[in-house]
């Protein structure tokens, strides 16, 4: 995108604030916005949650179901998670498939939760190289004011700790439910994403829509329970040194402990 | 992907790995700058078994038009796999993982070009994969920069790239296929070896903190390699073979 008078003038603004050390809304440099989390939205869904981080609200749904594995990996369970910008979302989105930034988004926010191993998939196999348990994550963009990357995945991460899922036999090879055997989804860690932008030289946590907008780079980081780095995805138009690189990992560690907890509470009131 | 059972030994008690090759030695890597006569600058690379054919056009004009801005020229990148570079065959439409990394090698060959001295034109970059053995993304921006610096498009600095990973819980090199599948961690890093910029950064599979930083440096070794590399290939093109870095 093209950007306009009004960019530069904003973008002048945030780093001239940034040098004093302030944020365009207050916050400081590595405080992330509130984090509203609220499971089971949808009844129908096997688990789910609407989150909003700061004015940004994704729905994420959980359904799951049986499923033929994927040819080589018959001892494993299925888990996929897609991101889509609802059109009433922003005035900017249009209907039609998805762009890049929205393909990115919805691949950075699978394999933060796919690389962590939150859901032990070899749990998930009702026959081996038959029949599996699929556990598919949709999240729907229904507000947007910047870092969707985080947003997305607290909702997918909550509705995954919220979900139960049904039990399955196979019956002449067709997957049969059996009534009344609901179970909570096998989890190994809670993956946390942090978002980080790159203004100037000035690193900012969970940027919002304005300075989304106008920073130079950005980094997404995944972390899990043990305080370990699971994924990460640099974007936007600039790099990073070493030194910054090195300290987004030590920042998206002590961020992600912190709201870790919170989706603990998630788990804890499942 | 990862984390599959196999018999394959990735790490012997000697610190060979299962292609033969010392944990801090990339695979063989061969640039050659030019090669196509239509294209405004091209490059091919091997590296390893992956080969892999660059051409760039332009700057040019926009089409369609509405892309085009006024303030400076604007970098396209497309990033396809042809269907017999694969063990099976791949669509030939492009997928989400190639529109994700069209994308990610756009940003990281960004910072090094300057454009601004061609508004309402394109740069278009386009790669082509023949045969990938992984660690496309990596070869592919290391060929891409060699490309635009071969169509004489200003540069600030070279974008060259080199992934590091995590095999048998130890941090190694250039990570083939067979590592990437059966391996712990694969961390694709590009560098600007004389701006010191990461302009390339991801990573899939578990590091601990500390590994997470051996990785960065692993890589921006390998990165550094791979730009004796890219250099020796632009001066074999414009100043004879006979000049030995």
């Amino acid at each position: 995108m093209s950007s306009s008078i009004i960019d530069e003038l904003k973008k002048s603004q945030i780093l001239e604030l940034l040098e004093q050390g302030k944020r365009i809304d207050g916050r400081a440099l590595d405080e992330t916005r509130e984090l509203i989390i609220e499971t089971n939205a949808i009844p129908k869904a096997n688990g789910s949650a609407r989150v909003r981080l700061g004015d940004s609200e994704v729905v994420c749904g959980v359904k799951i179901q049986p499923d033929r594995p994927f040819p080589d990996m018959g001892d494993k369970g299925i888990f996929i998670c897609t991101a889509e910008l609802l059109p009433l979302s922003h005035p900017s989105v249009e209907t039609g498939p998805p762009g890049p930034d929205v393909i990115e988004l919805a691949r950075v926010v699978d394999r933060g939760i796919r690389e962590s191993h939150m859901i032990d998939l070899s749990q998930l196999v009702i026959k081996k190289d038959k029949s599996v348990v699929g556990v598919f994550a949709d999240n729907v963009v229904s507000d947007y004011d910047g870092n969707l990357f985080d947003a997305c995945a607290y909702a997918a991460t909550a509705a995954i700790l919220s979900s139960k899922t049904p039990k399955w036999e196979l019956n002449d090879d067709i997957p049969t439910l059996v009534e009344g055997q609901e179970s909570d989804v096998p989890i190994t860690t809670i993956p946390v994403s942090v978002t980080m932008g790159k203004i100037g030289n000035h690193i900012i946590v969970d940027p919002n829509a304005d300075e989304w907008d106008v920073m130079d780079a950005r980094i997404t980081i995944t972390t899990d329970s043990d305080g370990n780095i699971c994924a990460s995805q640099k974007g936007g138009n600039d790099g990073f040194s070493m030194d910054e690189i090195v300290r987004c990992g030590e920042i998206s560690i002590m961020i992600g402990s912190k709201i870790r907890e919170k989706l603990k509470q998630v788990k804890e009131g499942n | 992907m990862g984390g599959r059972e196999s018999e394959l030994v990735l790490l012997d008690e000697n610190g060979i790995r299962c292609d033969g090759r010392k944990v801090d030695e990339p695979r063989r890597i061969m640039i050659k700058a030019g090669g196509l006569k239509n294209a405004d600058g091209s490059a091919y690379i091997e590296f390893g078994d992956n080969k892999i054919l660059v051409g760039v056009f332009g700057p040019r004009d926009v089409h369609p038009k509405h892309m085009s801005n006024t303030d400076t020229g604007i970098l396209r990148v497309r990033y396809h796999m042809e269907p017999f570079s694969v063990s099976e065959r791949k669509n030939p439409a492009p997928s989400r993982r190639e529109i994700e990394i069209s994308k990610v090698i756009k940003e990281a060959l960004q910072p090094a070009v300057i454009l601004d001295k061609f508004p309402r034109t394109a740069v278009d970059v386009f790669i082509e994969v023949l045969q990938a053995d992984g660690g496309t993304r990596c070869a592919a921006l290391s060929a891409a920069s060699v490309a635009l610096a071969d169509a004489g498009i200003p540069m600030r600095d070279m974008v060259a790239a080199c992934a590091a990973g995590k095999v048998a819980d130890t941090v190694v090199l250039d990570v083939n296929n067979e590592e990437d599948q059966a391996g712990q961690a694969d961390m694709p890093i590009g560098y600007m070896p004389n701006l010191k910029k990461i302009t390339l950064l991801q990573l899939d599979g578990v590091l601990t903190p500390e590994e997470y930083k051996k990785c960065i440096e692993t890589g921006i070794i390998g990165c550094k390699i791979v730009y004796d590399l890219q250099k020796k290939a632009l001066h074999d093109k414009y100043f004879g073979s006979g000049g030995e870095q």
